[in-house]
C-alpha cells in the first residue's frame, strides 16, 4: 500500500514538473505573440507615410534612433550621460524621500502628539498637485541637479510616508509590550520591533515611489533642464521627432524595469522571515 | 488596588475592585475566575504596563510605576518576533541589556535546549508548530531570569495533549530557576495541578479576590496523572463550589443587555 502511493507521488512531482516548464513556455509565448501583433500592426499601420511617421511614429524607425543615440550621440551629448543625469537625480531624490517618509512616518505613527500637531499640514501637501512644485524648484535652485532631486523628493516622500504611518501603527501591541518586558527601551523597541514591522508596508510603497522618482526626475527636466531624458524628449518633441519621443521611453521603460527587479530583490531579503502566503499570483 | 477604564465614549468600567493578592517568593500561583473578571488585567498591573487606579502594586517591596524589573511576561497570543529566528529572539532579554553578542547567543543556546529545542535555532517562528513558539517565548522569558513570571493563559490555544506536557515541562523549568509565578487561566484542572496556591475571582465588572486555596499536592507532580489523586479531586471539587457560582453569574451577566462584558 505504502509503496504504490510513494510511487504514484514521484511519478507526480515529475509531471508537475514538466507541467511547470510546459507553462513557462506558454506564457512567454504568449507574451511575445502580443509584442508582435501589436507592434507589427504599427509597424504595418505606418508604414512609409511619412505624414504619419511625424505623428506617431514607427517601430523600425524607433530602433533606428535608439541606434543612431548608441553610435552618434544625441542632440545633448552622449546616451550614456543623459541616462546617468536622470537616474542621478532619480535614485538621489529617492533615497532621500524614502528615508524622510520612513522617519516622519514611523515618528508620527508612535508619538501621538506629532500625528495632532502635524498631520493636518501633512493632508493639506498632500492633496495639492506636487508637480507644480517643479516651477517653484526650477526657480528657486535653477536648471541643474538640485531643483529634479527636490521635485522627487516632494513626490516620493508621501507614498512612503503614508505606508509607514500606517504600519507603524498596525504593529502588534503585544510585541511592542513584550520587547519592553524583556527589557527594550523605548528607542531599541522603536528600532527593532515597529520598524521592522512597519517594513511589509514600506517596501509596498517602495515600487510605487520609484515611478514617481523617474515621473519627477523627467518632469523636472521638461520643466527646465540641459541635460538627461526629459531633455531628450523634449528635443525630439520640439523637432517633430516621435521616433525619438519613443525610443527615449524605451530606455526608461528599461531603466524602469531593471528599478523594480532590485526592489523586488530587496523585498524578498528584508522580507524572507514570512511565511508564504499569497493566495493570488506574483507579478 | 482598583482599575478603572475609560471608554471611548467616556464611561468608566471598573475591571477590579478591592484586589488584596500576595504572592511570596518562588510561589506558584494560579487564578481563575470567569471570563471578564479582570484576571488578565491584573497581570498588566503587575507588569507596569498599565498603573492602578487606586491602591498600590508592589514587587519586592518597590512601587511599581513603568515596567517592572525583573518580570517575565508570557501572553496568550504568541509574541515572539516573527521576523528573528529562535536564537536571535531567545537572545533579545540579554541583547536589549547591552549583554555582548558572543555571551548571550551561548546563554540562549543553553535555554533553547532546555526548553527541548536543540536544532531549531535557525527556525522562524511560522516554520514552528504552536507549541514550539510556547517554548521559545518560555526560553526568551527565563532566560532574564525573572523573579516573577505573568503567564496570561500560555496554554490555552494548544490543543490537550500538547497542553499537558507543556504544563510538565513548565514545572520542570520553574524548577530551576524557581520565579514566583502568577498564571491565569480558565482550566481549574490545569490551575490545580500546576499551582502552590489557586485564586479564584468574582465575576466581572468590578471583580475581586472571592478565596484563595492552598494546594498541598506533593512535588514533583505529573501534570497528566495527578489528576487521578484522590486529593486532587477533592481539592477540584472544594475550588469548583466557589468557582461555579461566579461562573453562573457572569453567564448570566451575559445574558442580559444590561451586564457590561468584556
Amino acid at each position: 500500500m505504502t509503496s504504490v502511493t510513494v510511487a504514484a507521488a514521484g511519478r507526480k512531482t515529475r509531471r508537475s514538473g514538466a507541467h511547470a516548464v510546459r507553462r513557462k513556455l506558454l506564457v512567454h509565448g504568449v507574451q511575445v505573440a502580443v509584442l508582435v501583433v501589436v507592434l507589427g500592426f504599427w509597424q504595418l499601420y505606418v508604414g512609409s507615410d511619412s505624414r504619419k511617421i511625424i505623428l506617431y511614429g514607427v517601430p523600425s524607425g524607433i530602433v533606428g534612433r535608439l541606434k543612431e543615440w548608441i553610435t552618434v550621440g544625441t542632440a545633448v551629448g552622449s546616451l550614456g550621460d543623459q541616462i546617468r543625469v536622470t537616474l542621478e537625480e532619480a535614485l538621489l531624490g529617492f533615497l532621500i524621500g524614502t528615508v524622510l517618509g520612513i522617519v516622519f512616518g514611523l515618528a508620527m505613527g508612535r508619538v501621538r502628539f506629532l500625528a495632532d500637531v502635524f498631520g493636518p499640514f501633512i493632508k493639506v501637501l498632500n492633496s495639492i498637485p506636487r508637480i507644480v512644485l517643479g516651477s517653484v524648484f526650477v526657480l528657486a535652485f535653477g536648471l541643474g541637479l538640485e531643483s529634479k532631486v527636490m521635485l522627487v523628493i516632494v513626490l516620493v516622500f508621501f507614498g512612503v510616508f503614508f505606508n509607514a504611518f500606517q504600519g507603524a501603527r498596525e504593529v502588534d501591541r503585544n510585541l511592542i509590550a513584550n520587547a519592553r518586558i524583556l527589557g527594550a527601551s523605548r528607542w531599541q523597541a522603536t528600532r527593532q520591533v515597529v520598524l521592522p514591522s512597519a517594513f511589509t508596508w514600506i517596501v509596498a510603497s517602495l515600487h510605487v515611489a520609484f515611478g514617481f522618482a523617474l515621473i519627477g526626475a523627467i518632469v523636472g527636466e521638461f520643466i527646465g533642464g540641459l541635460q538627461g531624458l526629459g531633455v531628450l524628449i523634449k528635443t525630439a518633441q520640439g523637432t517633430f521627432d516621435a521616433n525619438g519621443v519613443w525610443a527615449a521611453m524605451v530606455i526608461m521603460g528599461a531603466v524602469a524595469l531593471a528599478a523594480e527587479w532590485l526592489i523586488t530583490r530587496l523585498e524578498k531579503r528584508l522580507l524572507r522571515w514570512r511565511p508564504p502566503q499569497l493566495s493570488g499570483p506574483d507579478l | 488596588m482598583r482599575k478603572d477604564f475609560r471608554s471611548p465614549a467616556g464611561e468608566i468600567y471598573t475591571a477590579l475592585r478591592d484586589v488584596d493578592l500576595t504572592v511570596g517568593a518562588g510561589e506558584f500561583c494560579a487564578v481563575v475566575g470567569p471570563t471578564g473578571c479582570g484576571k488578565s488585567t491584573t497581570l498588566t498591573l503587575v507588569s507596569g504596563m498599565e498603573r492602578a487606579t487606586a491602591g498600590w502594586v508592589r514587587v519586592a517591596g518597590q512601587d511599581v510605576s513603568g515596567i517592572t524589573k525583573g518580570v517575565g511576561f508570557m501572553f496568550q497570543t504568541d509574541a515572539i518576533l516573527p521576523w528573528k529566528n529562535v536564537l536571535e529572539n531567545v537572545a533579545a532579554g540579554p541583547r536589549y541589556r547591552g549583554v555582548d553578542k558572543r555571551t548571550a547567543y551561548a546563554d540562549a543556546r543553553d535555554w533553547i535546549r532546555r526548553v527541548g529545542l536543540a536544532g531549531f535555532e535557525d527556525r522562524y517562528p511560522h516554520q514552528l508548530s504552536g507549541g514550539m513558539r510556547k517554548r521559545v517565548a518560555l526560553a526568551q522569558n527565563l532566560i532574564n531570569e525573572p523573579r516573577i513570571l505573568l503567564m496570561d493563559e500560555p496554554f490555552s490555544a494548544l490543543d490537550v495533549q500538547t497542553r499537558a506536557l507543556m504544563s510538565n515541562e513548565l514545572l520542570g523549568l520553574w524548577d530551576l530557576t524557581h520565579p514566583a509565578v502568577v498564571f491565569v487561566t480558565h482550566d481549574l484542572e490545569e490551575a490545580i495541578a500546576l499551582a502552590d496556591k489557586v485564586v479564584v475571582m468574582t465575576a466581572g465588572p468590578g471583580g475581586t479576590v472571592k478565596a484563595e486555596f492552598p494546594i498541598d499536592l506533593p512535588r514533583p507532580r505529573v501534570v497528566q496523572e495527578i489528576r487521578f489523586e484522590p486529593e486532587f479531586v477533592d481539592l477540584y471539587h472544594r475550588v469548583w463550589e466557589t468557582l461555579r457560582a461566579e461562573v453562573d453569574i457572569a453567564y448570566s451577566r451575559t445574558q442580559s443587555p444590561a451586564g457590561v462584558t468584556r
